[in-house]
């Protein structure tokens, strides 16, 4: 258990994720695109971004704006870092890459308090702490920094949407069990008791578990599935023979 | 007085960074596995709160009026150099404590614990003495709650769970409890 936990920790200090796609081994774009959807989910199998995923999914459109943010300077920095990788010197390269992030979110913030004064102010500080937001680091030192600038700008895209999937997952389970409504609209009519809880800190908590949860179950119970049918497949053989 | 008292408490409990904000949940899940990693980690990230601190009040008092918009950057740079300095000045005045503190030291930049303090601080308008007072509330807040996660997970480290809930899951659970927990302080604010 403590592996795996370490595993995460490091990941947070931008020490590059998992992401095993070498730059030699030549990969169809679609899957750069495709991997940060599921399986790389950068918040369910990498667990990085536990912090807005957690703090700002009280309801869907919260998460929903988060998401967007977050999407737009995750593109925007990779394609600049991207772009200029040759001209940043290695030792410097995370206080560059932080400096081009930092820029990007205080775009994002001044356009979101621009756009959505009421829910900028909802979201409070957790707008500007995109800039530590491990996703954006970790894409810049795992991929961005060494790959062309189209490969980068597909894989932040699949890891924006891979997020704001998941943004999207938590603030509707928050929303429609702790206030009965869905983007505002009422779902359960008045008769329903709202569970506060789940709009409240330990909420955050439990909800993102039970995530985590049945994503585990479900690859568990898929490599049994696979185990069994491999032991079906060897015992047609054997009878075969 | 009664104002950093008020300032303190509220800070380490009733908001507590961690269980109530959700702030550095990396070394909060990353390394609460044992007890004295988690008191060092939470050590170390009060001293560095504490140099942000005054570090933030100088820039808010003498820098950022004449450049607002670069708020963000400046802080995020200031952050970056001020770890880096700590490390350096702990390299060479006592190199058992660095070599106790290691890798927890660099990575306290990219907790956003740090960031948070700097942003609260500059948007409740706290000055020198009371920005202090909010680092080291909110460093003993992020300590106990190291000190508490590490020390239920070496109580369950033995202990008979189902195998798909082991690992990220089971950590949750105990953060939602533990968070739980700490709603009770809340109202200690209303009185």
């Amino acid at each position: 258990m403590s592996g795996e936990m370490s595993h995460a920790d490091v990941h947070c200090g931008a020490h590059g994720a998992s992401a095993g796609v070498g730059p030699r081994r030549a990969v169809p774009p679609g899957e750069d695109l495709v991997k940060g959807f599921w399986r790389e989910n950068p918040v369910l199998v990498q667990l990085l971004g536990l912090c807005p995923t957690l703090a700002v999914t009280n309801s869907v459109a919260n998460s929903a704006v988060m998401g967007i943010a977050t999407f737009f300077v995750l593109v925007g920095s990779s394609l600049l870092v991207s772009a200029s990788r040759r001209f940043i010197p290695n030792e410097v390269r995370i206080a560059s890459y932080i400096l081009i992030i930092a820029t990007f979110v205080s775009v994002a913030e001044m356009a979101l308090q621009a756009l959505v004064p009421g829910i900028h102010k909802a979201l409070g500080a957790f707008v500007a702490l995109i800039v530590v937001n491990c996703i954006i680091l970790g894409r810049q030192e795992a991929f961005a920094g060494k790959n062309p600038v189209g490969r980068s700008v597909l894989d932040a895209v699949g890891m924006g949407i891979g997020f704001m999937i998941m943004m999207l997952i938590m603030g509707s389970v928050r929303e429609v069990l702790g206030s009965g409504t869905f983007l505002g609209v009422s779902l359960f009519g008045p008769a329903y008791e709202p569970w506060v809880i789940m709009v409240l800190p330990p909420g955050g908590f439990f909800t993102l578990a039970f995530v985590l949860l049945a994503v585990a179950w479900l690859k568990r119970r898929k490599a049994l599935r696979a185990r069994a049918a491999e032991r079906h497949d060897v015992a047609v053989v054997e009878r075969a023979a | 007085m009664g104002d950093l008292a008020w300032i303190f408490v509220s800070s380490m409990v009733v908001n507590n960074f961690t269980l109530m904000l959700f702030l550095g949940l990396c070394p909060f899940l990353g390394v609460s596995g044992r007890i004295d990693t988690a008191l060092r980690m939470g050590v170390a990230n009060t001293f560095v709160l504490i140099v942000t601190a005054v570090a933030v009040w100088f820039l808010n008092a003498f820098v950022l009026p004449s450049a607002p918009y670069l708020r963000l950057i400046a802080f995020i740079i200031v952050i970056a150099s001020l770890v880096q300095i700590v490390e350096m000045v702990i390299k060479k005045l006592s190199p058992a404590l660095f070599r106790a503190l290691g890798i927890y030291l660099p990575l306290i930049t990219t907790n956003c614990a740090i960031l948070a303090l700097a942003i609260f601080q500059t948007n409740r308008e706290y000055g020198l003495l009371e920005g202090v007072v909010f680092a080291i509330g909110s460093g003993a807040g992020l300590t106990l709650a190291l000190v508490l996660m590490a020390s239920i997970r070496e109580g369950i480290e033995l202990a008979d769970v189902p195998a798909v809930l082991k690992g990220t899951a089971l950590v949750l659970m105990i953060a939602g409890s533990l968070s739980l927990a700490f709603m009770g302080f809340a109202g200690l604010l209303s009185s």
